[in-house]
Parts: structure tokens; sequence; C-alpha cells
């Protein structure tokens, strides 16, 4: 029984839009019919149908029910559009509405509170009034959700006409399917309700029991929805709703399994017998296991849900562990919250098994599952003190199998252990260090590091390890770094001897002079003067004995995990995030017709990806690399006093010799629109200064404010650019005048380009210090975005562009996309573009893509030609350029999004 | 609730949108291709929250189903509807791909404006649906002018699953129980895993409204039904009693009734539907018994060794026997040989296949094969899959469950005729682990 519908997709290009107005006004019925079904299949695509408006609501009036629906999925859809003509539709609606067929009764009310037109709503009071009272329950089902709709549209208008009364009265109906529907508008009315509307009492409670019983099994999910809100007065009342509730366990619809789930969960709260808890924890379990043979996404909702549900009654799922036992073919969703169970289901009496299932995973072939396998041994290890040996002979197994990933995850949870078990397992620090070769991870080497620092008495070569890692130092990640810098210390202060010695001034010098990452420079300056101050009280600090861990990791808050039981099933249960925490409330009605205009684009902005993975908070949170940290961390050292700066030691540091600093002179006072503070005030003892690079009739500018809110008049200001890719330095003078308590300067300082250029890859990063005679060198980091750089001939004619398109290869073209920036004005953007030498030249319409080319231009005559693809409008837009310089492309896109995004 | 659900295919174009509330657009579905089906990342959870919308999707042959919503709406509901409009779509159009879809889109636009009112399921009953919705508009029409009024009755009724009028001149009821085994068996032959999912299918050709009552071997029953009458629980060797440790039903059967006495009685619908799911994980007779030796041998062979023993009784078959042995991902030929069926290699998959048509109960079979691997520089370490064996075997119950009556109760008092067929299968859920590492080192304990 499979129709032809297909051919209504395919229509000729040629005049679309008359032929099908033609086809609407034919004198004959199925070729109206065909020509509607031509409509929506346009509509489906995407195509804007909306010129037919007056044609199709003319094919309304027919007797022909298929026609009819269609004709109301055209309204539902372009109504908002054309709100006048809409109005056209309201007389057949209000006809439809007292036809004697309850189905097109139905059809009529439902239709009409889809349509959101403030002059339909008007018209549909009535109807929806004598629908509410109908004698058929198919149309009073219909009506109670359409209160919902119109409530959505004007609240106060559904106040104002009773219906918040009408809809209360269905709770007591005695169709099964009204209550349900009631139920659900009632519940979604008091959502987006400040004053109480739908309150349950005890008396609806029994009605709405019963009628659990005999309605349909999404009608049992509201109502178990609704129900779970409700608080029993005693334990008494608790035991009888649940005793009412527990059927449903058996439902072969999961969501009500869940809803019911979640109901008995929020009773038993009241309920204080145990045996009647021990009991009901004891019917809850198979339900919960046989969820996990339904379809794999719904085996996902349930997990994140058992997830919760075991952190509150850890006993209900405690032999059941097998059922979680991945299976080879799950998808690795499934995979990964199966194995989050299990490490809370692990215990003293099934840890062997348990451990052989990971040493399984451990080798198969999906690498994050693999590793996330690796830390779930490590974070048994952790939990379960009895079974740490065993976990740990298995970690040893796993990195005998030489696996690159599997050692470095393994080197990663041994340190979390030896942190739980200090002075337990060093003895098979030989056995890791056999694998320090093969360290590629910053995560793993940091970890290793660690090891070495903190055993580094017990390990005869320590220091020999340890130089082997120096000479990369300048390479590593800051992560590791940080981790050397510690490790040699720890060395040093527990063997004084001369290697360790000539090791830390290395690491010091390596740390301080080299580096541009101020975390790591503050931490080995803290090391630098407790050493040079007071060696003892460097061995207090550094040496101390650190807190044991223990595997809190994924225990979550007690009220939040409150909160989330309480919305068993649904989303936030599935991120075990609270509800705000990703919906906004749209309690508009006014604010929503904004937009009314596209009714197809999309004006949403602001995307962030949060997906449940994401949600989940990460791996094992005490693995991080912010416990190795906080060795040098607790006992905060006292910061340098400010009343005795080092100024030569740091201007020697950053290589600031004196010539380069320029003096002020002359003072400058343009004015502008407020600048980004590049250093608060906070930071600065009271200066705060504001900066941003900007182009001026062809120069470059660093223009600069100084805001004084110290107790002293400050004066001498100097400036300095470290080396950056643009080779951006200052080209005279800064002129600042002194600047008084509570005042503030602001001058622009030329700048020049290709004099101190930086190698390695580009970067826009632009290092800039900053002195005055009262204060110390004040460093910051600012952005020098590319488009600064165009220069003002950077426009081609098209010719040429084409010619200088095809001239450069194809791996010079790099492009990329901004799912979330929407072009809405064609006109400001390129004005816009243009403003920063970004100039247009042409535009080509792609089926319902416009197409942009620009060009530009960087000094030394480096051109850049740039296509942008974009539905107006619509989110997303893809830019693609080509330039004899394609590693500057990161920089460019950087540069675009901040352009677009404003 | 729903904000708007979308038919997309395998490109991300779309097939089918509608849209039940103003906070979620259209053209929305566009964010989800750039995000899900653009990535290609197969493995992404299913749920996706974009700024404020999420999107949760199921795929489905050549599909994407899409629902879109902006409240913290229940996630269980969204995935169990989104199955449901996979069911609906093949009992109307025999099965739900791209092409039905093009094919049907008006009637599919009719079916989701029934089933979804501002987001909210409502009737999603085949059998109701297909009295008013039908791909025969025109005689659709006349039906509906003349039994509105049933209609609506039933779509909104207490036994909306099932017309009232239904007349068969043979009533007749046929009883499927299908076991699929889900199996975990380490390469040394213990257990790790073993339970049933099990499906009772009936299909009910039944006049009027009949009330059927349904008996298993369940051992609760027996037991409560023996403490009664005050007799020792062993009800004879040749029935034993299965335990379950759950069990679902369709809505059809009344739950109150079941869970005070643990008696299964129902109005069925008219025709096919599935009575009741349960799951056994006690006492499992486990049909095949694998017992593989893997070896690898240098770098460039690996040789294999399988003995296959079936279990259940000489007086049974089981039909399409495949059971799909992993080779390495460098393999470049393979030699089996086989006492029974047929093996081949296949290089796509990086497994040799070995099907058997038939085998008997409580026969002995082997499979020798020599896999030869091609030298690779950068050798990473065989993962080892585990060995997969797909089966059925009629007249026979996993989890040893048996029907033990269907009484079916009519006011008009007809005979019935009842039919019982079982059958056991499995279908990727059986397995048996080859790798290297298991049980070295450690007691498997319990």
């Amino acid at each position: 029984m499979s129709g032809h519908d297909s051919k209504y997709f395919s229509t000729t290009k040629k005049g679309e839009i008359p032929e099908l107005k033609e086809e609407l006004n034919s004198q004959y019925k199925d070729k109206r019919k065909d020509a509607v079904k031509k409509v929506i299949a346009a509509m489906t695509v995407g195509k804007d149908v909306s010129s037919l408006f007056t044609d199709v609501v003319n094919c309304m009036q027919t007797e022909n029910l298929e026609l009819k629906k269609l004709v109301y999925l055209y309204l539902i859809n372009y109504a908002k559009s054309q709100p006048d003509l809409a109005i056209l539709a309201v007389n057949t609606f209000v006809k439809d509405s007292q036809d004697p067929n309850p189905l097109i009764r139905a059809l009529a009310v439902r239709t009409m509170g889809c349509i959101r037109v403030d002059k339909i709503t008007e018209y549909l009071c009535d109807p929806l009034q004598r629908c509410l009272k109908d004698d058929d329950p198919y149309v009073r089902k219909t009506a109670a959700i359409c209160v919902a709709k119109l409530y959505d549209i004007n609240a106060e208008l559904v106040e104002d006409r009773g219906f918040l009364e009408s809809l209360k009265d269905l709770i007591s109906d005695n169709n099964p399917m009204v209550v349900a529907n009631a139920v659900a508008a009632l519940a979604e009315i008091q959502d987006n309700s400040n004053t109480p509307i739908f309150e349950i009492t005890s008396h609806t409670l029994s009605k709405l029991l019963t009628a659990l019983n005999e309605c349909t099994e999404w009608g049992q999910v509201f109502i178990l929805d609704a129900l779970s809100r409700y608080k029993a007065a005693d334990a008494r009342e608790a035991e009888n709703i649940v005793e009412r509730v527990t059927p449903r366990l058996q439902h072969a619809n999961c969501a009500v399994v869940l809803s019911a789930v979640k109901m008995i969960l929020q009773q038993m709260e009241l309920i204080t017998s145990t045996d009647v808890v021990r009991n009901l924890c004891k019917k809850m379990a198979p339900p919960l296991v046989t969820l996990l043979s339904a379809e794999p996404e719904i085996q996902y909702v349930a997990l994140r849900n058992i997830n919760l549900i075991v952190q509150r009654r850890p006993t209900i799922l405690a032999h059941e562990i097998k059922v979680f036992f991945c299976k080879y073919n799950d998808p690795i969703y499934v995979k990964m919250e199966k194995l989050e169970i299990m490490i809370k289901l692990a215990s003293d009496r099934n840890i062997d098994q348990v451990l052989l299932e990971f040493k399984e995973y451990a080798t198969e072939v999906d690498v994050d599952f693999v590793r996330k396998a690796v830390r779930a041994i490590g974070r048994c290890a952790i939990k379960l003190e009895r079974a740490a040996e065993r976990c740990i002979s298995v970690l040893l197994e796993l990195i005998k199998i030489k696996v690159n990933y599997v050692v470095q995850e393994a080197i990663i949870v041994i340190k979390d252990i030896f942190r739980r078990y200090p002075n337990t397992y060093e003895s098979i620090i030989a056995t890791l260090c056999e694998s320090l070769d093969t360290l590629d991870e910053p995560e793993a080497k940091a970890s290793m590091i660690w090891i070495i620092g903190e055993y580094a008495e017990r390990i005869d070569n320590a220091d020999e390890l340890l130089e082997s890692f120096l000479e990369s130092f300048p390479e590593e990640p800051a992560q590791v770094q940080l981790q050397l810098l510690t490790a040699t210390v720890k060395l040093f202060l527990k063997k004084p001897t001369e290697g360790p010695q000539q090791m830390i001034q290395v690491v010091l010098n390596n740390a301080t002079v080299e580096t541009d990452n101020p975390d790591l420079r503050d931490r080995a300056y803290i090391y630098w003067r407790l050493l040079s101050t007071d060696p003892e009280a460097a061995k207090d600090v550094v040496l101390a004995e650190k807190p044991v861990i223990t595997d809190d990791s994924n225990q979550l808050d007690p009220s939040l995990l409150d909160e989330l039981l309480a919305n068993i099933a649904t989303l936030s249960s599935v991120y075990h995030k609270p509800p705000e925490a990703f919906v906004t409330r749209v309690k508009t009605t006014a604010q929503k017709t904004e937009d009314d205009d596209y009714p197809e684009g999309g004006s949403e902005t602001g995307y962030s990806e949060s997906s449940a993975h994401a949600a989940d908070g990460g791996v094992s949170p005490t693995s991080s690399s912010n416990v190795p940290y906080s060795a040098a961390r607790q006992p905060a050292p006292a910061p340098p006093s400010p009343a005795a700066p080092v100024p030569d030691l740091l201007g020697d540091l950053i290589g600031l010799d004196n010539n380069a600093i320029v003096p002020v002179d002359q003072p400058a006072t343009p004015s502008g629109p407020p600048l980004p503070v590049v250093l608060p005030a906070s930071t600065g003892q009271g200066l705060q200064i504001s900066a941003q690079l900007t182009q001026q009739d062809g120069q470059i500018y660093y223009s600069l404010s100084f805001e004084n809110n110290s107790q002293v008049p400050l004066d001498g200001f100097m400036i300095q650019f470290n080396k950056n890719t643009f080779g951006l330095a200052a080209a005279g003078p800064l002129q600042v005048p002194q600047v008084q308590p509570g005042t503030s300067a602001r001058t622009l300082l030329p700048m020049v380009m290709f004099q101190n250029l930086s190698q390695g890859p580009p970067s826009s990063l632009l290092q800039v210090a900053v002195k005055n005679s009262q204060q110390p060198v004040w460093y910051f980091n600012d952005k020098a975005p590319l488009h600064v750089f165009f220069t003002e001939d950077g426009r081609m004619e098209r010719g040429n562009f084409l010619e200088t398109w095809r001239s450069l290869p194809d791996s010079n073209e790099v492009s990329k996309d901004f799912p979330d920036i929407v072009v809405n004005s064609v006109e400001a953007t390129l004005d816009r573009l243009a403003a920063s030498n970004m100039f247009f030249i042409a535009k080509r319409k792609h089926a319902n893509q416009d197409v942009f080319y620009f060009s530009a231009k960087l000094p030394r005559g480096i051109p850049f030609l740039i296509e942008l693809t974009t539905v107006i409008g619509t989110l997303g837009v893809k830019c693609a350029i080509k330039t004899p310089s394609p590693e500057l492309a990161p920089l460019f896109f950087e540069s675009l999004e901040n352009l677009l995004k404003v | 609730m729903i904000s708007a659900f979308w038919i997309l295919n395998l490109k991300g174009e779309t097939l089918c949108a509608r849209v039940f509330r103003p906070d979620v657009k259209r053209s929305m579905s566009e964010i989800f291709r750039i995000h899900t089906i653009a990535n290609n990342d197969g493995n992404k959870a299913p749920i996706m929250t974009l700024g404020s919308t999420s999107f949760f999707h199921v795929r489905h042959m050549n599909l994407y189903l899409v629902c879109a919503t902006k409240t913290n709406v229940n996630a269980a509901l969204v995935f169990e509807f989104l199955y449901r409009v996979i069911t609906i779509g093949r009992s109307y159009f025999g099965k739900l791909d791209e092409e039905a879809v093009k094919n049907n889109f008006v009637l599919i636009y009719e079916l989701l404006d029934e089933i979804l009112d501002f987001g909210y399921p409502q009737n999603s009953e085949t059998d109701t649906l297909k009295m008013y919705i039908t791909t025969e508009g025109v005689k659709s029409e006349q039906a509906v002018r003349e039994d509105s009024q049933k209609i609506t009755i039933q779509a909104t009724g207490a036994t909306s699953w099932r017309r009232a009028d239904v007349k068969y001149r043979k009533n007749e009821a046929f009883v499927d129980v299908v076991e699929n085994v889900n199996l975990l068996m380490s390469s040394k032959g213990s257990i790790l895993r073993a339970d049933v999912d099990g499906q009772v299918l009936m299909r009910a050709y039944l006049s009027g409204t009949p009330e059927c009552k349904f008996g298993l071997n369940d051992k609760l029953v027996l037991d409560r039904r023996n403490a009664a009458r005050n007799v020792s629980t062993v009800d004879g060797p040749e029935n034993p009693a299965v335990e379950l440790d759950d069990c679902q039903f369709h809505q059809c059967v009344k739950l109150g009734k079941f869970d005070n006495d643990r008696t299964i009685s129902f109005i069925p619908p008219d025709g096919e539907f599935e009575l009741m799911r349960y799951r056994s994980t006690t006492n499992i007779n486990v049909p095949f018994k694998v017992h593989p030796i893997i070896e690898e041998i240098g770098k460039t062979r690996v040789e294999y060794t399988i003995q296959v023993k079936t279990t259940f009784s000489p007086k049974l078959n089981a039909s399409s026997v495949v059971i799909k042995v992993p080779t390495p991902l460098n393999t470049a030929k393979v030699e089996c040989k086989v006492s029974l069926g047929k093996a081949k290699y296949s290089p796509a998959d990086n497994l040799i296949i070995w099907r058997i048509p038939r085998i008997q109960g409580q026969s002995d079979i082997t499979f020798t094969a020599e896999a030869i691997r091609s030298s690779t520089t950068h050798q990473k370490p065989w993962s080892r899959p585990p060995i997969a064996v797909d089966f059925q075997v009629l007249m026979f119950t996993a989890s040893g469950l048996a029907v033990r009556f269907l009484k079916v109760f009519e006011k008009s008092n007809y005979n019935s005729v009842k039919w019982v067929r079982y059958l056991t299968k499995a279908n990727g859920t059986y397995q048996i682990r080859v790798s290297s590492l298991s049980e070295s080192g450690l007691q498997g304990g319990n």
C-alpha cells in the first residue's frame, strides 16, 4: 500500500510558482489537490511558497478531508507571514468546529490553536469553549491541549475566558485520555506561570491514579510526570501511592517505567519502614535491568539515570553488575556509560570479575574507550583498598603489552594510586621507568615526572632521568614544564649534590628567562627566592606532606542529586545538570513576534555545544593535572612585597635594554570610544591600562589609555613590545603626561612593522611591557588582529582577482565554517568589512546560498582572496581564502570571526 | 515537549518537517545536519544540546529521525516516540526508508498531525490509526462519514487498541515464543554472562471482544499454586518452572491484576502484536558450546582450531547457523577446512564466515583454518574481537519457558483454536571471547 507522492518533489524549475498558481485555481478537483501536494512538497524542502497564500486558502472549502488537512498544514506554516489573509480562513474554521463529524470538529480546533495570529485567536475562543464541553471525548481531548496552545499565545485571554476552570473540570472526565491531556496541559501551564494554577490535592491524586490504569501509554507518562511533584502527607500515604504505581514497572514502554521509577523514588524518601524500602528496591531492580535490552538510545537514557539512582540507593543493583558488562558491538556511548556504572558497583566481592572485564576492554580498538577502561582500573584501586594490589598488577600487565596510549594512561592513574596509598607500591617504579622513552602525551609525561620528583630519594638515577627531560625543556608544553620545575626542586632538596645543583640552575634559568608563560615564571621565582633565602623553609613548603586523595570523583552534590532524581527520565537527568543549565525558559508571548518577518530564518546566536559527554564532567577529576600542582600551591608563599620590586632582574629577563625604552616627553590627549582593558587595576596596583591596535589612514597605531586609581601620581611611562609575528614595534616614544590619582590619559602610539619579528608559527599574540617611574614593570598580553594590517590598496579588479585565484595552487586554499555566525544585513556587513580594508568584489547566487568575494592585502604585497558563502539570515557562514601565505589563515579566520560577530 | 520533528536522509536533506511549537524553526534541521550528519560520527551520543535547543535522533535504514525541543523534556518518551514512528511507518509502508517517505509524504504529514499534538504524543496504535488514516483517501472519507463516532470512541477509549466489531469465521490464535540469547563465554569455556530476552508474540484472529488468560510455567505462579494445594514445589522433571527476572506487557494487559496474583489477562488487539517481553538469567540452556584455540605464530600466521558442540536434544535441529571468526586486519589469505557447512573468508569484514544450514542436536563439528598475514612495517597488536554465533533453534527455549495455557472467553462462547511455537535465536549477541589477555593472571571469581 505504497503511494507515489515522490513525483510532487520533482517539478519543473521554470516558472514554478505561476504554474502552481494556475493549477491551484483549476476547475478540476484532482488537479487542485495535486497542486496543493506540490506546494507542501516545496515547503518541505525549504522553498518559500508563501506567495501562493490566497490560492491555497481558496482550496480550503472542500469536502475532501485529505485536501483540507493539507491546506491546514500550509496555513499553520504561513499564516504568520500573511496575517491579514489568514483571516479569510476563519469562517471555515468556525464552521468546521460545528461539523457533525467529530474528527472534523477536532481538526478545526487543533489547527486553529496552531495559528498564532492575534485576530484568529480571538475567533478561537468560542469554538474552544464549545469543544471543551463536546459530547465526543476525541474532541474534548483535542480541546484540552488547545488550551495550552492558547495559553502560550495569550495567557491573559485563557484566564479571562475561564478556560483554566474548564480544564480543571476535565480532570474528572470519564474518559482517561481526556484526563491525561488535561493533566499535560495544566502541568505545562503551571510550568510557565508564577501563580499556583495546578495544585494536586489528595482528591485529584486518587482520581489520576485511577485514570492511570486505563489511559494510553503516553497518557500514563503525562500523569506520572505530573504526580511526581506531589508531596505525600505521611509515610502511609506515600506507601499507598507507591502501591498503585508499582504495576507500571511492568509496562512495555520504557518511558512509563522510568516515570514510575521516578515517582516511587520520590515517595520512598518519606517511607520509614526499612522493610518496605528494601522490598521496593527489589521490585525496581529487574525493570531497570530490562531497560538495557531496549534500543541503544533508550539504553543510554536508562544508563545515565541508573548512574543517578545507584548514587542514592547503592544497594539496588549491587548484585546486577554483570548486566553492565559491555558487549563488543554496543555503541561507544553506551559502553562509556556502562563503564561508569561498573566502577560505581565495583566492590570487594566482584572486583576480580570487574578487573577481567576492564582488562578485556583495554585491548579493544576504540582509543577513548580503552583509555577510559584503564582509568577505570585506577579508580577501582582508589576506591577499594583491598583490591588495590590486584588493580596495580593488572595495570602492570597492560603496560607490558606496550601499546603506547595504554601505557600512558596507566602511568597517569598509577600516579593517583600513589597519592591514595603513599609509601605502599613504590616498588613498581622501576617498571614504570622502563617506559619513559615512549611517553609523548603531556599528561602522562607530567605524571611520570611527578613520580620521579616525589620519590627522588628512592630512585638511584633520578637525576639522570630528569636530566633526560631537561634537554627538551623549552619545547615541552606548560604542564610538563611546571612538573619538571617542581620535580627538579624536589630532587635538589632531597639530594643537594652537584648534579642536581647544576640542573636546578638550568631549570630556573629556563623557567624565568626563556619562557613566556607567567605561571611558570611565577612559580620559578617563588622557588628561587625560597631556595636563596631559606632552604629549610623551602623544604617545608615543597616537600610538605600531601593530603591523601579519595574517590569522590563522580559523586554529585546531595542537593543536586535530589534535584536530578526528581527529574528522572528527563534531559536534565541525562546531562546530570539542573534544567536551568540548558533550558532558557521561554515565557514570552509578545517578543516572539519580532522575528516574524523571517519565518524561515534562524536568529539564534551563541551556540555552545554541550553534548552529554561534555556534561559528564570529564573522566576522572582526581587524576587531573591539578593534583601535582597543589604541591606548590598549598602553603601559599607570601607574594613579593610591592615595596621592593626587583626592576633590574625583571628588566634583564624580558630583554628590555634601556635604549629600547622610550622616554615620555610630549603629552597627547586624543579621545575616542572606550578601549578593552588589558591590565586591570587589581593587577596593576591601581594602574589600569586599556589598549587596542587600530589603523587610521594607512598608519597603524597602538591606542592606549592609562587610568590611575592608585594614591600617587604616575609618570615616566615607557613601553616595550616583545618579538611578534608581525614584528610590531613602537615607531616613536610613548607620550603620556604625568597621570594624577583618579584621572586618566590617552595616547596614540604610532607603530612600525617588521622590526622585531619572532620565529615559529604565526600568532596574533602581542606581549607588551609597560613601566613607569613609581611601579614595577607590568606585562600584559594583547591581540594583534590581522585585519588591522590590511592596506588601503587591497582592492582588486574582477579580472585580476580571477587570475590571481587561478594562479595560486589549490594547496594555498584554506576554508573554515563558522556555524554560529549569521549575516542578517548584507549592506552592513560589506560596510564593516570595507572599513577594515576588505573590499567587496562580486556576489553570486548558488542554490539558496549567497556567495561573496572580497580581496585584501597585507603590507609587502601579500594578497588575500576571500570567498564567503552563507544564507542570509541563517546561521552558518563558510569562508574560503586563497593566499600565498596560507600559514596566516588561522589569524585571518580569527579576525574575520570578530568582524562578523558584531 | 517535542517542538519539531524531521525526517532527513543520510545527506541531511529534509524529507519531512513538522513544527509543533513556535520556539523551534524548521530550518534548525540545518544545524543538526552540520553537527551530526556532516561530522559523520556515528558514535556520538544520541542527544545533543546546541545553544538552548536539544536534538534527539535515531537512525533507521537510510534515514535520520530527529526531534528538537527547548524544554527539559522526558528523554525516554522522545526516543520511545521516535521508535514508535518507525513501527507505524513499517506497518503502513512495509518498511520505512527514504523511498517510502518520499512516496507517502502526504500520508506521513497526516499521521504526524494525529499522533503528535502540540508535541504531546497522542494515539499511536496502528490498528486504530488505520481506521481513519488510509492510503486510499477517497475510501477513508466514506468510512469516516459513517463511522466517525466509532473511531473517536476507539481512539480515546479504554481499549483504544481494538475495534468492537471484529468477526472471523474461524477463531484462531497463534502464539510465538521467541527467545534471543545473550551470551558471553571466555575462551576457556566459562560463562561470563548468559541471559535471555524473550518475547511472546501473538496473532489473534478472534471475534468480538474476547477476554484472554495466558499461563506460563512461571516459577512464582507454580510455587504459589503448589503452596495453596500444599504439595511440594517440585513440579516434575519434564516441566520444570522457570524463573523470570522481569516481564513487561503490552498495554492491553491488566497490570494491576498481574501485580496482585501474576495472572496475565487481556483483551487482545486484532491481528499481530507483542504480548509480553521477559528476561531470564537463571538456568539458561546454552545451545552451542564453542571451544576456540587461536594461535598467532610469528608475525605472519594465525592458526585456528574451533570445536563446536550442540547441546540441545538430538530430535531438534538448528538452522541458519553462521559462525563469524575474526581475522587480523592485515590478513592476506585464508585456508580453511570444516566438517560441516561452508566457510569462506570475507576480507571486507575481516571475518571468516562459516555457514551451516542445518545441524542436529548433540553433535560435534570442527573448523580448522590458517590465516596468512601480509607483513606491514608498523604492526599494531591484533585486538582479537570475539567470535559470534548466529542461529535459530525451533521448538526450543533457552530459558525453559513453556506456555501452559491460553484461554479465551467471549460472550458468544465460540470455540477457538490455539497454536504455540517456540524459537530460540541469536543475532550478534552470542559471543565467545578469544583475546589473549583474558584470564591470564587472574581468577574469574564469583
